[in-house]
């Protein structure tokens, strides 16, 4: 292995902020000419963020940024194309309307003598550089016409047409099937020949071992090491990745898990997921870990009947029934407390009782009329025991905070009454006083004998708040973990993909 | 619900200010028999700015609201020629508006085209069917029936009967908006349609709704402008739909849908119609009438982008906080 080299791009003390939240905090990178760096860490570990400050979409607030040992900054996303970096996105940004050649050579096209684009030119050069990399694509193709790996290609001969030195390539074979993997590693070898440096951001730790040459591992927006990839091994990783302290207590109490509440029997889509089976227990917390994209949030949104499975069925009590709409899904008594509350939670411009008693207007109104003492009862009671820190019931419900907000949708749903309540990511992005109430309220509810499924990729709270963890990956139930195989390494490891377990109980 | 209370208080004052305005140059204009006059003049207005209200609340548009009138008028006149009684009449325009509005909410709810392109089309397809029945003929004050053009007009306890029917579906759609489920589902699926989902309110039944409401609004409208005019042709309150979507616009109804209040609609209706009543009276020419229209309805949508930006940046800030 070349180490001796010197870095093409570096990275030191990177701070970047958002309000309330440190995405990054004085990280370090290095990338090398013609090797590969993978990136690892958990969601939320600042990938994303270090990927848009390497491209020019966000400007750190400290730390540096040096090309061949220059400090550089990169203002705009031109100037990070202009000094060589390069980025192959999840979902590829490109034009689906203009053809291959005018994809690549989009702001930077050949022209001609009288100023104009030569589109002779373009297409053979877009030709030469598709061949380069093997890709047998016709440049005058409408990208419309193309499939997700044929994108991907465009993209990587577009890396290539502004003479890139830094390609990152970010879950570059998130939606590639495994031929096209194996073709994309064959051009991941191709670009290091040529002396590229890359950054290969992934989750899964198979692709890493085969293609990486460097690792670099961030936890919780904070530079954990780095290292080459052929003195590490799997187990060495895991635990850099997850290996924070839990400082945090959860106020978990020991429920009577009762009968089941709900089980789901095979559950299929065909697209998001397959073959969902699991039982829910009344008095239960179930955590559902994965990474993001696991296909965690479908499966809930099929159970509350915004999508339809293809397959499957879930009993609840005694009967067997398919959930074809949310309204039906409030009549079997299952609530779903949706991830994304500005989009799917809340409803702003109304006051706070109205969104609380939103779904239960069947109870709060007499012949057809509203009875807004009702409805202010009944929002006052579920908003006072999730300690809704409000001036008033009648205040708009977009003034509130994240963290009240998220109060107000959980209230929503318990003023139905339910028997399972779904709670996705429920205290993401709020502040730690709110989360405690809502993991406080959590507990409360299973002890009173309601199911909870909790989605969550927050490994600390999952384990501290669950009684069982099924962990999905790539729509598909990984694993499930009882007692004390409950332990961060063995929920990553299903997560991730990793198969065999070495004595995983260890914490 | 400050902001939208002061909105309405502003509304209120901006009317007040332009009686003022017109009491200086023609004192005449504020007697009590005048505004109530103008009242009822603006009666029709009020009715399909209080349907249009709900159809905006949920995020769409109607603009088959005027050709639906003049169908539905047509037919009440057609139907008078018949011999038909005056309550049956009343209850066919009413159905046969609710009907009409019915197909363009169903075009928007089961293929999901918007409400802009679906009531673009109706309301040509609407005015086309007038001239199917009639082959273009006009049906004119002589071939209606005395009671047929008497009724908006009998006077009762000092008002016409035109602007009770207004005062009462005010009332009736003050009612349904801030008392019934499905007033309040027009709100959740104008102001977050996502959320009304997972809160088990369907969208497009809501939007159905609000076309139905609409639709037999205009079809009332239909037989009160007919007899109040004692005529019926093809092209009666032509380009009248985008009066009322200005009503609706001054008086506060985001058009992005999910806020708006009634007595904010009303207040723009009696707006416009105060205009619309004072300019001649004033002496201003018809082309002025159309500038200060057009200038009072930009003024009240830059007021209404202005009173929303603040709710705008504190959504960023929330969204910058959870990436």
């Amino acid at each position: 292995m070349q180490a001796q080299t010197s870095p093409v791009l570096s990275l030191r003390g990177i701070v970047k902020t958002f309000p309330g939240v440190r995405a990054l905090d004085g990280v370090q990178m290095d990338l090398y000419p013609g090797q590969v760096t993978a990136l690892v860490g958990e969601n939320g570990a600042g990938k994303s963020t270090i990927v848009k400050i390497l491209t020019g979409i966000y400007q750190p607030d400290e730390g540096k940024i040096e090309v061949d040992g220059v400090e550089t900054r990169f203002p705009t996303a031109q100037a990070a194309g202009q000094a060589g970096v390069t980025a192959i996105h999840q979902e590829t940004v490109l034009f689906d309307e203009l053809s291959v050649a005018e994809n690549i050579f989009i702001g930077h096209a050949p022209r001609n003598r009288f100023g104009l684009i030569d589109r002779r030119a373009m297409r053979t050069r877009a030709r030469e550089i598709l061949r380069g990399i093997g890709a047998d694509l016709n440049p005058g193709v409408k990208l419309r016409d193309l499939g997700i790996a044929s994108k991907h290609l465009v993209a990587i001969a577009r890396a290539l047409s502004i003479d890139a030195r830094v390609v990152i390539m970010d879950e570059p074979t998130a939606a590639l099937s495994h031929k096209e993997i194996a073709e994309l590693y064959e051009l991941v070898e191709k670009l290091k020949a040529q002396g590229k440096a890359i950054l290969f951001i992934s989750h899964k730790f198979d692709e890493i071992f085969r293609i990486a040459d460097r690792w670099t591992v961030f936890r919780d927006g904070q530079f954990v090491g780095e290292g080459l990839m052929a003195e590490t091994n799997e187990a060495d990783l895991v635990r850099m990745m997850v290996g924070r302290s839990v400082d945090q207590i959860y106020p978990k109490r020991p429920a009577r898990i009762g009968k089941p509440a709900l089980t789901v029997a095979g559950y299929c889509h065909p697209t998001e997921f397959d073959e969902i089976s699991f039982t829910l227990h009344e008095g239960e917390i179930l955590g559902f870990y994965g990474l993001v994209g696991a296909g965690r949030s479908e499966v809930m949104q099929s159970l509350f009947g915004i999508t339809q499975p293809s397959k499957g069925a879930c009993r609840m009590g005694g009967d067997v029934r398919v959930i074809r709409s949310t309204s039906q899904a409030v009549d079997a008594g299952i609530v779903y407390v949706p991830e994304d509350r500005g989009r799917q939670g809340t409803v702003k411009g109304l006051p706070i009782f109205q969104n609380v008693t939103l779904p239960s207007l069947d109870r709060t109104s007499r012949a057809g009329f509203l009875r807004m003492a009702e409805e202010f009862a009944l929002a006052r009671e579920y908003t006072r025991r999730l300690d809704l820190r409000a001036a008033s019931l009648d205040q708009d419900v977009g003034l509130l905070s994240g963290g009240n907000q998220q109060k107000v949708v959980i209230a929503k749903w318990l003023a139905t009454k339910p028997r399972v309540i779904i709670l996705d990511e429920p205290t993401k992005g709020i502040d730690i006083g709110s989360k405690a109430t809502v993991h406080d309220f959590m507990s409360e509810l299973a002890a009173e004998g309601l199911a909870v499924i909790m989605v969550s990729s927050e490994i600390p709270e999952v384990l501290g708040m669950s009684d069982r963890v099924i962990v999905m990956r790539e729509g598909r139930i990984a694993a499930e973990f009882e007692g004390d195989a409950m332990t961060p390494e063995n929920l990553v490891r299903a997560a991730v993909g990793i198969t065999g377990s070495e004595n995983g109980a260890a914490a | 619900m400050n902001l939208l209370k002061s909105r309405e208080a502003i509304l209120a004052l901006a009317i007040l200010g332009l009686l003022a305005l017109i009491a200086s140059r023609f004192p005449g204009f504020v007697a009590p028999a005048n505004l109530a006059a103008v009242f009822t003049d603006s009666s029709p207005l009020i009715l399909l700015a209080l349907g249009q209200m709900a159809v905006i609340l949920t995020k769409c548009i109607d603009l088959s609201v005027a050709a639906n009138l003049a169908l539905c008028g047509m037919v009440a006149a057609l139907m008078n020629g018949a011999g038909i009684p005056l309550p049956l009449i009343l209850i066919a325009v009413i159905a046969l508006g609710a009907a009409l509005g019915a197909f363009n909410g169903m075009l928007v709810w089961t293929l999901g085209i918007p409400s802009i392109v679906v009531t673009l089309g109706t309301m040509t397809i609407y005015r086309g069917v007038i001239f199917l029945l009639t082959g273009g003929a006009w049906i004119n004050a002589h071939q209606m029936s005395p009671a047929f053009k008497a009724f908006p007009r009998t006077v009762i306890a000092g008002l016409p009967v035109m602007a009770w029917i207004a005062i009462a579906i005010i009332a009736a759609v003050a009612l349904l908006m801030m008392r019934t489920p499905l007033g309040r589902a027009f709100y959740a699926v104008g102001g977050n349609p996502h959320a009304a989902v997972y809160t088990g309110i369907s969208v497009g039944r809501t939007q159905f709704a609000a076309f139905v409401l609409a639709g037999a609004l205009a079809g009332l409208t239909g037989y009160l402008w007919v007899a109040r005019y004692a005529v019926a042709y093809v092209d009666i309150a032509g380009g009248f739909e985008l009066d009322v979507v200005a009503a609706c616009v001054i008086g506060g109804i985001a058009i992005a849908g999910g806020a708006g209040t009634v007595a904010g609609c009303v207040m723009g209706a009696l707006f416009l119609g105060i205009i619309k009543n004072a300019l001649p009276v004033v002496g201003i020419s018809p082309f002025w009438q159309m500038a200060i229209s057009g200038a009072a309805i930009l003024i009240a949508i830059a007021f209404n982008a202005q009173s929303q930006r603040a709710p705008g940046r504190i959504i960023l800030k929330r969204a910058e906080h959870r990436t």
